[in-house]
């Protein structure tokens, strides 16, 4: 009888190790995934009487805690928001967060391992716990520039510095105001929340990002990269560029915007393609190529890959799975399943400008201790040659041809050569055109390129282009960089 | 069987009752740190209640060991101030969430509801009564073998009790709640210690032919199939409390105690087997067919896809607490639903960490321990069995309801012992460790009646050399 009592004594010492085992798993290594769950209402309380770190743009901050003498201790605020806020996003009690207040959140409370050290500190010297602050890398006037452009349209604008990859501007219209969310008036926020995500504008998207777009002809440049590349082609080759391409397969022939050949001549230079953005040329350049070329290419710029981790919800640009001959032309033209965001346009601008090689584009440049130690300070880092400099050179040359010759004269700069490619992409008869430009500048020694996406501008479809509403935009954005 | 071939028996009589009171002192002392503790971090100040708080959790554990003193002085020395320990922080956790619940009612605009400290430790008392009068009344535990079959039939009339229409109430999807004057009662923490005395008392006269014929298959010696009657009964029972009552712990608490006490009278472990067998088998079966029961599975299974479920809720409290804990008073467990009551160990991990709920653990482990240690050393049958039972009853209920609290299997209904908020768990807990220190009391005594050597004269005999 005593051996069996025996081992149940151990029986139900295993329960009890298992029992502690189990909270070991929970409670010393799941506990982070937990703890950093969006609706973990506990650690936003305590979070929320934290005092945050700011979010700086040099040493300017855009999001800041204030203190509050209501029920929490501070208040987020945030200086021009509605300039901000599809960088920042929000930081709300009841909604959670968006942004870099989401994914830079262990930093910005003070709770990444990264300041364990002087979280540590502040314990033994009872200090309550305070967050780091993040420094993005956006240049205050062309975000301003950017926002002020987009002014009664919806689109985005996205710009960066070729050699390093920095985002300069990132901006989205319609925006929201984060104050709105971040209000310790859970009723006003509520209610602000209910509106905004009501709201067919979708105010809380950062299109730039977060929504995919048909690039339309700005995908011209990756067909001509493949061209170039290809070995091929040069910008001297003459390619068939009637007024109608009849495709293979299908009755629908491909034809250019203005329903003429292509600046007069039925056998035109990639160049003069370029410069009216003929579609029947580049259907044939594009069907010559193929799709895997071109598939290839596209990657080479980033396509098909996650652009951007510091923000949420980044979609990925995608180049179509498998298409046949006539969907190829179509592809090749930036339209059919073709889909790409802003970033992705402008990363593509400035990849040609930066000599073929596509940078990693980033939005925070450091994060400090709340003394100013750093505490991690990106570093650009090359993603892909995307093409040899050799065609790099030729695809800017044709750039500078398309805005001082071409559809993007309106992106014109005084004193300044930009390089640029404009786009138009159809979705349906139903909705308006979506309007492209995108550019860089000075030509010779590349400072800024950019991306501007027109999604709906309030104004008749016949005349959108993207050279008259988008390079406009571009071009305050780039001047602005440019300090003109 | 002969117990002098155990070790067991080598015990020098000695009394511990020294041992005890310092151990009670130190129990209490945790106790009221804590309360103190709370109080300050939550209101800035010493608990006005602290006085009442203290003498009460004091008073109660004196006269429960000048009881042990005056009738049991053999009794083990380690029981009592455990379940102080576990009662006095348990009624501290529960006056924190009070404290906490206010805050959050005012914050609504609401106002808050009654505390519930002051209750528990009501109960408290009650408790004690009840352990006063199992140490002052029964004074030798073999009396209990001849209300056998009344201590059956009671717990089966305890266990069905909340099925009974208008008795009984269905609470938080389980129904093992009876409410009666306007007060909840959960009828089966009495079931329990009931049918121990039944299964113990049943098994000392049908061990023999249990033990005896049968015949063996692959290693196992298999029990005779008429001799299967019992556990088949059993069976039935516990899958129709599953079943009726929807409580897989209190299901698997009474299955779990009768296969026990079957293979400590037998030895077979044949009846461990086949009672696995056939408890897997019924659990399986409500598992497909019960909606309820297949519902606490997949709560189990993905706790992260009910909003404001409790299990999600205690998860992410505990994980909140992480290994060192927010510290008392500092936590937010009245965020979660049942804080006091079912999930007060998800409280405890939240506020004292990994650190403490595992000392907590190891409290309920020497518990356990020390009521096996006490079946070992009994000198009867009907003893052993009933330690066991009890002992492994309170080792069946932590696994299962502190497994619930923290994610290793389905979560039930049973009271946290000791800690909970609820009447009736506590008071048949201190049941419980009366009933064993009762036994212990008996095992620890030197076997030829000697005068009691306490440690005072054995401190004395060692100056003296």
């Amino acid at each position: 009888m005593n051996s069996a009592i025996r081992r149940l004594a151990v029986a139900a010492i295993v329960l009890m190790l298992a029992l502690m085992a189990n909270s070991t798993y929970l409670q010393a290594f799941r506990a982070n995934e937990i703890n950093g769950r969006n609706d973990n209402n506990r650690v936003r309380d305590s979070q929320f009487s934290v005092n945050r770190g700011p979010i700086l743009i040099g040493s300017t901050p855009v999001a800041q805690s204030k203190e509050s003498d209501d029920r929490f201790k501070y208040q987020r605020t945030y200086a021009n928001g509605m300039v901000y806020a599809p960088v920042t996003g929000f930081y709300s009690y009841l909604f959670g967060r968006g942004g870099i207040e989401l994914t830079m959140n262990a930093e910005l409370n003070g709770s990444d391992p990264s300041m364990a050290f002087r979280r540590i500190i502040d314990v033994i010297s009872n200090r309550p716990q305070q967050g780091g602050s993040v420094t993005l890398t956006l240049n205050a006037a062309a975000q301003q520039a950017a926002y002020n452009g987009l002014a009664g349209k919806t689109g985005a604008v996205v710009a960066i510095e070729p050699k390093t990859g920095r985002i300069l501007a990132m901006a989205s219209r319609p925006s929201y105001d984060p104050n709105q969310l971040a209000s310790h008036d859970t009723e006003k926020v509520g209610a602000a929340w209910k509106s905004l995500n009501a709201d067919k504008n979708k105010p809380l998207s950062n299109r730039a990002v977060q929504e995919l777009y048909p690039p339309g002809s700005t995908f011209k440049l990756v067909t001509a990269a493949a061209a170039l590349s290809s070995g091929k082609y040069t910008p001297e080759t003459k390619v068939a560029s009637p007024a109608e391409l009849p495709l293979p397969q299908t009755t629908v022939p491909l034809v250019n915007e203005d329903g003429k050949n292509c600046g007069g001549s039925n056998n035109a230079t990639l160049t003069i393609a370029l410069r009216y953005s003929c579609n029947t040329a580049f259907g044939t350049v594009g069907m010559a190529l193929g799709a895997d070329a071109l598939n290839e290419q596209a990657a080479k710029f980033g396509f098909g890959a996650k652009p951007l981790t510091e923000l949420p919800a980044v979609a990925t640009s995608q180049f179509p799975g498998d298409p046949n001959e006539p969907q190829t032309a179509q592809s090749a033209i930036g339209q059919f399943d073709v889909r790409a965001t802003p970033l992705q346009m402008a990363m593509v601008a400035a990849g040609i400008a930066n000599k073929g090689e596509v940078m990693k584009p980033y939005l925070v440049q450091n994060v400090k201790t709340p003394d100013l130690k750093t505490v991690s300070e990106t570093k650009p880092e090359s993603l892909h040659q995307a093409v040899t400099p050799q065609v790099a050179a030729q695809l800017t040359a044709m750039m500078v041809d398309v805005v001082n010759n071409g559809t993007g004269r309106p992106g014109r700069i005084s004193g300044v050569q930009v390089a640029g490619k404009t786009g138009t992409a159809q979705t349906s008869r139903e909705r308006p055109p979506f309007a492209w430009f995108t550019a860089f500048a000075p030509a010779d020694d590349p400072k800024v390129a950019v991306a501007v996406l027109i999604e709906d501008a309030n104004i008749p479809r016949n005349d959108i282009a993207g050279g008259t509403l988008a390079a406009p935009i571009a071009k305050k954005v780039m001047e602005a960089v440019l300090g003109q | 069987m002969s117990i002098a071939s155990t070790s067991v028996i080598q015990i020098i009589p000695r009394t511990r009752r020294g041992v005890e009171l310092l151990l009670l002192v130190i129990a209490i002392a945790v106790s009221v740190a804590a309360y103190v503790n709370i109080g300050v971090t939550v209101q800035n100040a010493v608990p006005a209640s602290t006085g009442y708080y203290a003498a009460g959790i004091g008073l109660l554990a004196l006269i429960a060991h000048l009881a042990l003193r005056y009738r049991a002085p053999y009794a083990d020395p380690v029981l009592l101030p455990c379940a102080v320990l576990l009662n006095g922080l348990g009624v501290a956790m529960i006056h924190r969430i009070d404290l906490g619940l206010a805050i959050v009612a005012e914050a609504r605009g609401k106002v808050p509801k009654g505390p519930a400290a002051p209750q528990q430790i009501t109960w408290t008392a009650v408790g004690v009564v009840l352990f006063l009068v199992v140490i002052l009344v029964i004074r030798d535990h073999r009396r209990l073998q001849a209300l056998t079959y009344t201590a059956g039939l009671a717990g089966l009339l305890l266990l069905v009790l909340p099925l009974i229409p208008g008795l009984g109430v269905n609470l938080n999807g389980a129904r093992i709640w009876i409410r009666l004057a306007g007060m909840s009662f959960q009828p089966g923490e009495f079931a329990k210690i009931c049918l121990v005395v039944f299964f113990a008392g049943y098994l000392v006269v049908k061990r023999d032919v249990l033990t005896l014929a049968g015949h063996r298959f692959l290693g196992l010696d298999l029990p005779r199939a008429r001799d299967l009657g019992p556990i088949g009964i059993a069976w039935v029972v516990s899958l129709g409390v599953l079943v009726f009552e929807s409580d897989l712990g209190s299901s698997l608490l009474f299955f779990g105690l009768f296969l026990f006490l079957l293979y400590v009278s037998t030895e077979r472990a044949g009846w461990l087997i086949i009672g696995g067998l056939l408890f897997a088998g019924g659990a399986f079966f409500a598992y497909t067919t019960f909606g309820h029961v297949h519902r606490r599975v997949t709560d189990w299974l993905d706790p992260w896809a009910i909003d404001g479920g409790q299990v999600k809720l205690g998860l992410m409290g505990q994980s909140w607490g992480g290994i060192l804990g927010r510290g008392l008073g500092q936590g937010h467990p009245e965020a979660t639903l049942y804080a006091q009551s079912d999930m007060i160990i998800s409280s405890f991990a939240e506020e004292l960490g990994l650190t403490g709920l595992i000392a907590i653990l190891l409290v309920y482990t020497l518990i356990i321990e020390r009521g096996l240690r006490t079946a070992l050393g009994c000198r009867d049958i009907f003893g052993k069995l009933i330690a066991t039972g009890l002992a492994m009853s309170f080792a069946l209920q932590v696994f299962v309801i502190v497994g619930g609290v923290t994610g290793l299997i389905p979560l039930t209904g049973l009271a946290t012992p000791f800690m909970a908020l609820g009447g009736t768990s506590l008071v048949a807990n201190w049941a419980i460790i009366a009933l064993l220190l009762r036994i212990s009391d008996q095992a620890r005594r030197p076997q030829t009646p000697a005068a009691p050597v306490s440690d005072d004269t054995i401190a004395m005999a060692v100056q003296k050399a």
